[in-house]
């Protein structure tokens, strides 16, 4: 297959990942919004998202004040802004129709639908009164492209890309979705969240008490997002226990029957690299073998210690490293 | 405007529908008018969904546009399309003989026919071809001629495209639409089918492989998805099942030509390119352009790839050489030419020069290397003012330009925001030469929506319709 289809297909999939997420990231948001809480802290909400998608410093040279109805407006519609949902829906569809002769004519429309919807939904002042119903909507034309492509297209090369595309998307952005509340959380009840975390194995019961009702906000922050991530039902099947940080961490970690968790996107990373391997990809495969397995066999008590945010941070770069080596090892090098 | 044509009431007047247009016009009347409405934007909605779209160049640079599509199919009888078909062979059969002789013997000048300056001051004449030998002797593997009909319904060529013709890709999809559309019309019709043509060219295109090659690797090369025709050129190549590459993707070493993939270099042996000439090598023609493969033409001259078409045809489809087409078919077939020529003023001429400019406002004046409805005169639908201005452009520069009579276009009925009437259409069949020539029955036929209008081309607001070949 030509490196530049690859490239197209590649970033196609992680288009359309992302324009998923931040529907999700922007869901759980709208949704925590609604509970009982401080304008300073429903503020310290949204600016964490910003700061997590690295968006800040852009969305302050175009407002003076946040607001939440323009923090949406940028994440959906903006089209300067290369992350917002329209701008990323746009992307996956111009890749999609650079590659249409390799795509099935079922996967491109899929794509070109979109598009042509988006616009459409995004007229008006639709988004405002119900964003929370955009943002389904956004989610289940990923999930109807992501079931077209498995149900239509040939099970070759052109496919393993684009699921290297996807699941490395969705682990960059599944533990940013995590790390959230590590930016959003103030500095004194940053130390009572560390502290939680650390000291629940001895004196779990402790911890909770001394902290009654931010654990009760806690609480709806993290079913929040668990649902942003699907995950709300499946956590309860799971662990068949109260929500606690720790088995949040946990669930969105290093579950590989979690599907959005980043041991699971690691599982069909390392799969499907090494069905495309080539002559000069081994280094390649081994960073990426290397990732899964620490995945594998890490305990969250070890990552808690290490400090959640840290070992995200940690991540991040190394998801971003393994990019670019894929990049230039098969597709078309980004500095090229 | 004189009187034209009517595909479907061979004479307007009394309006007597012509014998294989009676069951579609019976059809038609069953039709609630709701009916047709709802098809008419269920067709508009699937063409945007698939993306059957092309970009237009110039005001809104960038967007993509649909080709308005008219639902009235066009109807040609068997006899009609026996004679097409074979003065189509005819005329593309001598046209690469043409280009064969004028890049090696030049026999043709040598008698006479043409004079030496129309060949060799013609910027289409390419001098590294001299002497080159390509698979088969075939150029112009792909032809796409625009036949028209005028008069009482003779059919007229109008013009070789023996370039990169496109629009092949809208006659498949049209079909198919109709097909989706209405159904039960191909139960009264036999319409000969047409699916068949993207087997036919790549067989075509594996024909005209190097020598040496058993089993060639094809690829479809485009200037990339903001051109015109992009849609076609992906469309191509997936329905063959072929790559389709851009200059980026390909590669030059020791004169062979290679496409970068995720597995490393893979050979190329047979390009059929949609880019022009001066696009595909930056080193042997237009330096500017990354569009190319630096070094392509090296290969291509050592005979280790085979481009489609071959370099050099617009030497033989150019409006200059045009009017020499039948004298071309007697000299080299000693055959008579089975399908007319326009008569063409050739403004080179003085005594052609004087007739033009003493009768501008009854003829069409084109470009000799103009395309695409550019930059020509439509004398009687033309103001003082344009008029004028072409005749300061021919006075200055007359070997620039050809003129023909104004042919009455046949018509066919076409919707349009009043109902039903009758538009000007014109005929693209696309012949295939390899080991042999060979086309589907029909081709795209192009429509002049605007009332009056004889400009069909798709750039300037013409539309398409679907072409049916009854079989006997």
């Amino acid at each position: 297959m030509l490196s530049r289809t690859a490239d197209h297909l590649f970033w196609m999939a992680r288009y359309t990942e992302r324009a998923e997420n931040t529907a999700r990231l922007l869901d759980v948001n709208v949704q925590t919004a609604m509970l009982p809480q401080s304008a300073e802290s429903a503020e310290h909400g949204w600016r964490a998202m910003l700061s997590i998608c690295e968006l800040q410093p852009h969305f302050d040279d175009k407002f003076d004040v946040l607001t939440a109805k323009d923090v949406i407006d940028f994440m959906v519609r903006d089209p300067n802004n290369p992350s917002s949902i329209v701008s990323c829906l746009r992307a996956a569809r111009e890749n999609a129709r650079a590659v249409r002769g390799t795509l099935t004519t079922e996967v491109w429309e899929t794509h070109n639908a979109t598009w042509l919807e988006v616009q459409d939904r995004l007229r008006g002042s639709r988004l405002e009164y119900d964003p929370s119903q955009f943002f389904e909507w956004v989610k289940y034309r990923s999930h109807l492209s992501r079931g077209v492509t498995i149900g239509t297209m040939l099970i070759d090369e052109a496919l393993n890309f684009i699921r290297l595309g996807t699941f490395l998307e969705r682990a960059d952005n599944t533990a940013r979705l995590l790390d959230v509340k590590f930016h959003s959380v103030e500095p004194t009840s940053q130390s009572r969240f560390q502290s939680q975390s650390q000291s629940q194995s001895q004196s779990q019961s402790q911890a909770e008490g001394d902290a009654d009702s931010d654990a009760q906000v806690d609480f709806y922050y993290w079913a929040a997002m668990l649902r942003s991530v699907s995950g709300f039902e499946a956590y309860r099947k799971v662990y068949r226990n109260v929500i606690t940080p720790a088995r949040v961490a946990d669930f969105l970690i290093l579950r590989g029957d979690m599907p959005r968790s980043l041991l699971a996107c690691m599982e069909e990373v390392i799969a499907n690299l090494h069905k495309v391997g080539n002559e000069v990809s081994t280094d390649t495969e081994r960073f990426a073998g290397k990732l899964h397995a620490e995945l594998r066999f890490h305990r969250v008590d070890d990552i808690l210690r290490e400090g959640l945010h840290d070992y995200l941070t940690k991540f991040l770069e190394r998801i971003f490293e393994l990019g670019n080596r894929i990049s230039k090892d098969f597709l078309v090098p980004l500095t090229a | 405007m004189p009187k034209f044509f009517d595909e479907m009431y061979a004479e307007s007047a009394s309006g007597k529908v012509r014998g294989h247009y009676r069951e579609f016009e019976a059809w038609l009347a069953e039709q609630a008018p709701e009916t047709i409405a709802h098809k008419r934007a269920e067709a508009d909605l699937i063409f945007r969904r698939v993306g059957i779209t092309f970009a237009v160049y110039g005001n809104d640079a960038g967007t993509e546009r649909l080709i308005p599509f008219d639902i009235i199919p066009r109807v040609i009888t068997a006899a009609e399309w026996h004679k097409l078909e074979a003065g189509l062979a005819q005329r593309v059969r001598t046209l690469n003989m043409f280009i064969h002789d004028i890049y090696h013997e030049q026999r043709i000048i040598e008698a006479g026919v043409i004079p030496p300056e129309q060949i060799f001051k013609n910027a289409q004449y390419r001098p590294e071809m001299q002497g080159i030998s390509v698979a088969s002797d075939i150029y112009a593997h792909i032809a796409g001629v625009d036949i028209v009909r005028a008069g009482v319904g003779e059919f007229y060529v109008l013009e070789d495209n023996l370039r990169v013709p496109s629009g092949v890709s809208y006659m498949l999809e049209n079909r198919k639409m109709m097909m989706r559309l209405f159904p039960e019309l191909f139960a009264r019709y036999r319409v000969a089918p047409v699916a068949h043509y993207p087997d036919m060219l790549l067989d075509n295109l594996r024909s005209v492989a190097p020598a040496a090659v058993t089993d060639p690797t094809v690829v479809v090369m485009t200037p990339g998805m903001y051109n015109s025709a992009y849609f076609e050129h992906a469309f191509l190549a997936q329905q063959m099942g072929v790559e389709l590459v851009e200059g980026q993707d390909l590669f030059v070493e020791d004169n062979a030509v290679y496409m970068r993939t995720t597995r490393g270099p893979k050979r190329v042996d047979v390009i059929y390119r949609r880019i022009d000439d001066d696009f595909l090598d930056p080193l042997a023609f237009r330096p500017d352009s990354s569009l190319g493969v630096p070094g392509l033409l090296s290969a291509y001259r050592a005979g280790m790839v085979t481009l489609t078409n071959a370099i050099g045809t617009g030497v033989a489809d150019d409006k200059s050489i045009y009017p020499f087409v039948p004298d071309m078919i007697k000299f080299y077939l000693s055959e008579e030419p089975i399908l007319n020529n326009v008569p063409t003023y050739q403004c080179r001429k003085k005594e052609d020069l004087a007739y033009t400019l003493a009768n501008l406002p009854a003829l069409v004046v084109k470009e000799v290397h103009g395309a695409g409805g550019y930059g020509m005169l439509v004398g009687p639908a033309s103001t003082k003012a344009e008029i004028e201005d072409f005749r300061q452009r021919l006075t200055a520069k007359p070997e620039g330009y050809i003129a023909q009579p104004t042919l009455a276009l046949s018509a066919c009925p076409t919707y349009v925001d009043a109902g039903i009437a009758p538009r000007h259409i014109d005929l693209r069949p696309f012949v295939l030469s390899g080991k042999r020539i060979s086309m589907v029955p029909g081709g795209l036929t192009r429509v002049a929506l605007k009332e009056g209008s004889l400009v069909v081309n798709s750039s300037q607001g013409g539309g398409t319709k679907d072409t049916w070949i009854l079989e006997k």
